[in-house]
């Protein structure tokens, strides 16, 4: 949009990366998992199980008719004990399907390794392994392999990036699951016909840059490169990533694949590495789990459906008593208010505030620095959106291009006044989207 | 499921992100303040005693005024955000350091100190308080303070005392400004670039130590506190304009070439000072990039005009007010630039006129 430099504004918020040096811990099967029934961008699913059933892991437990959908399926086995509704995070209500374990993980004997010849059964197969984004979005992933223009894409991006502070789960997947991400990014490339293939991965990571760099070299692959990214905050956002490594600029509203390439995280194509040679669909989730109220910070393994407290009492139990728990990172994850909350498949990490780390200081006034349009990687100017919002002013919303903000935070992040300019944009751009739906 | 087991269930939940700098309104003015400290060091250095006592009573006054201001006003306190303090400060580096012999005129003592509080009153009640306080006063507060001062006591405020250094080989105890020289068209005793680069002249206490002022300069600039863009194009303007007008003009001051004389002006005065922490005040000064451009030019434009082809001898002050003034055009301006904002409604409009007639 206003790109004119090689890089994007970008803000150093710390890192914080504590666990990166935790190998991952395979967290055992709870005694009881809560599956929600909407995991994904688009239509929730029906439970196809009820109350008494008896389930197998990797059975589908959920599934619609609807076009943008990926099915659920059950992460432990044992008996459905009950379907719930439960707010969720984002303060919407969820089904959930409740099951009991009994501890012995039998599979579903029908689980196979699906068989792929073209990329017409490579997409259904990417459906019925009910993965999303797990990089956060958690758009159906099927869809996103299987654009308009099939021959226009030609580059495959794979976000290694992992900018946010505090997670190091994408860190640890690349470094324990190379030959899985390497696998799945080949099998993208030969359904899609796609040339090439970067992998970004910021610098602050050598140890997944040099890891692939020498599995690249052994292995003879000669279309897929490392694409080192300077540590800093978005790096990993998708529209960030795409003009960092091929310059191209793409506005909000585009999608990556009219420009010709595909953006995906590194642990849904290692899921589908890991997919296309043994069937099973993606019931487990590799995360953090950190914060300062949580005794034991690491990095593990825990079955989808699992409540947080159950994964927090894995590491340790609560060391404080928490006051905010994030499901995602600190700069886009979303604040739950509970710890009964279950895990989600596009969960990267838990982390646990206490009070003195949850703590944000008041709102001062403006003093019009422009920190935040300087930390805009777009450029914008988020002072004049959280002005005009307070003014009702859509006009001038839409002058000042609200629509084309991510919400990455960065603006909050810098401001020396601590205004919530994030949250006033994400308001601007629900006021220009009803001002617009009304006619206006 | 344990029965006994404690859940969390009323935990804050925020919109993200969830992590904020640690660069505050308050770390940001502590920053400033220290950045003028090179300057204060050098006017207590150069001017002793009057210099400090002017500093501190010109601090204490402008805190003192913002909290009776905000406690009679029922409004929240921000004394503890130290912008009066830095309000403060620059309005002392900004006056003369007359604490008693003026002219062979003793003023009482209390009077430089009224000087103070008034200055200071002016900045804060004045100019920053009664227009909303922080963040909403359009022009800055200690600019506005010194205009005051200058016009109301206009003897005083353009008296300068001489440096301690200046002082041990002769008898006076103040004497011209290299502007004041400038002004009266003979440069014989002007001191020298290099006395003017350090800091050995008459002046506003703050202003005269152009080294200080750089220190500051770097160290707001590396902090990331400040961008450089208006104290380079305020300075850069300085510089262009005097050497064009010296060149052109030929009216250069007996031995001196255009060159030496646009260093001259650089030195002189107030735009060291005013480029640096007066200029680029956040709440008075343009956003973007193109608006403190634009900004920094008009600086140097008016400063030297006021200079050259006005009866006064400075008019940093007085560019910066006029910028200050302008700066929401400037504002408006640089978005409408970078945003494309008239551009699109001009497609638009056309857009629409050509369907209008199809129709």
């Amino acid at each position: 949009m206003f790109f004119k430099s090689r890089h994007l504004n970008s803000i150093n918020a710390g890192h914080h990366k504590h666990t990166a040096g935790c190998a991952t811990e395979i967290m055992p099967v709870p005694a009881t998992v809560r599956i929600s029934m909407s995991q994904n961008i688009g239509a929730p699913c029906k439970p196809l199980v009820k109350k008494g059933d008896t389930v197998l892991v990797g059975q589908k437990i959920g599934d619609t008719d609807a076009f943008l959908h990926v099915p659920v399926h059950a992460s432990v086995s044992g008996k459905v004990t009950g379907i719930e509704t439960q707010r969720n995070a984002m303060g919407g209500m969820d089904t959930l399907v409740v099951i009991e374990s009994d501890g012995q993980q039998t599979m579903d004997p029908e689980l196979k390794p699906p068989v792929v010849t073209n990329h017409k059964e490579f997409v259904d197969a990417v459906k019925e392994s009910g993965l999303v984004g797990l990089g956060g979005a958690s758009f159906p992933t099927w869809l996103k392999f299987n654009p308009k223009d099939k021959d226009g894409v030609k580059t495959l991006i794979i976000n290694g990036a992992e900018c946010e502070p505090f997670i190091t789960s994408d860190h640890r997947t690349m470094l324990e699951d190379a030959q899985n991400v390497i696998d799945g990014a080949l099998a993208v490339m030969k359904y899609l016909e796609i040339d090439e293939c970067y992998i970004g991965i910021e610098d602050n990571k050598q140890d997944a840059i040099d890891n692939f760099d020498l599995m690249f070299t052994k292995q003879g692959i000669d279309n897929m490169f490392t694409f080192p990214l300077k540590a800093s905050y978005p790096k990993g956002a998708e529209r960030v990533l795409i003009y960092e490594v091929t310059g191209k600029t793409c506005d909000a509203g585009v999608l990556p694949a009219d420009l010709g390439c595909i953006v995906s995280n590194v642990t849904s194509i290692a899921f589908l590495g890991q997919y296309l040679k043994d069937g099973i669909p993606l019931i487990k989730k590799r995360m953090t789990v950190d914060g300062d109220a949580v005794s034991e910070p690491k990095n593990i393994v825990a079955p989808i459906g699992t409540e947080i407290h159950d994964v927090i009492e894995f590491c340790g139990g609560y060391r404080k008593p928490p006051k905010k728990i994030l499901m995602g990172g600190p700069m886009m994850g979303r604040a739950v208010f509970s710890d009964r909350m279950p895990i989600v498949k596009n969960n990267n990490a838990i982390l646990a505030f206490s009070r003195e780390q949850a703590w944000i200081p008041e709102e001062t006034a403006c003093i019009n620095c422009g920190r935040c349009h300087k930390a805009c990687p777009f450029g914008l100017l988020p002072t004049g959106f959280a002005d005009a919002y307070e003014a009702g002013d859509v006009e001038r919303l839409n002058d000042l291009k609200v629509m084309q903000c991510m919400e990455c935070g960065s603006c909050s992040f810098v401001c020396p006044a601590h205004r919530p300019l994030a949250f006033m944009n994400k308001l601007g751009k629900a006021m220009v989207k009803e001002a617009a739906s009304n006619g206006k | 499921m344990a029965s006994n087991k404690k859940y969390y269930d009323n935990l804050t939940v925020s919109s993200s992100p969830h992590l904020v700098t640690s660069l505050d309104t308050t770390r940001t003015m502590l920053y400033v303040v220290a950045a003028l400290l090179p300057a204060a060091a050098m006017s207590i250095l150069y001017f002793g005693i009057p210099a400090f006592v002017m500093i501190a009573v010109c601090m204490v006054c402008s805190a003192f005024f913002e909290w009776a201001y905000e406690k009679l006003l029922n409004k929240p306190n921000t004394v503890r955000d130290g912008s009066a303090l830095v309000t403060g400060l620059i309005l002392a580096l900004n006056l003369p350091a007359n604490l008693t012999h003026l002219d062979g005129i003793e003023y009482p003592i209390f009077m430089p100190i009224l000087i103070c509080i008034i200055g200071s009153f002016v900045a804060i009640v004045v100019v920053k308080q009664l227009f909303g306080g922080m963040g909403r006063n359009f022009a800055n507060p200690a600019i506005v303070g010194r205009i005051t001062l200058f016009l109301s006591f206009t003897s005083y405020m353009s008296t300068w005392p001489l440096t301690r250094f200046q002082k041990a080989g002769i008898d006076a105890v103040t004497g011209a400004t290299p502007l004041g020289y400038l002004a009266d068209g003979d440069l014989t005793y002007c001191p020298s670039l290099k006395d003017m680069f350090l800091g050995n002249i008459g002046g506003a206490m703050g202003e005269t130590c152009v080294i200080a002022i750089l220190i500051g300069a770097i160290f707001l600039i590396a902090m990331k506190i400040i961008s450089p863009i208006i104290p380079v194009f305020f300075v850069a303007t300085v510089f262009i304009f005097a050497f064009l007008y010296y060149t052109i003009s030929g009216n250069t001051p007996e031995g001196m070439s255009a060159l030496y004389m646009a260093c001259f002006h650089v030195c002189a005065g107030g735009v060291m000072f005013g480029a640096v922490f007066c200029a680029t005040d956040y709440v008075t000064s343009p956003i973007m990039p193109l608006g403190k451009v634009l900004f920094g030019i008009g600086c140097g434009l008016v400063t030297m005009i006021i200079r050259l082809f006005c009866s006064y001898p400075e008019g940093v002050s007085f560019a910066i007010l006029f910028m200050n003034i302008m700066t929401p055009i400037l504002n408006n301006f640089a978005e409408d630039r970078y945003y494309g904002i008239s551009k699109r409604k001009k497609e638009a409009a056309k857009a629409a006129a050509a369907e209008a007639k199809k129709a």
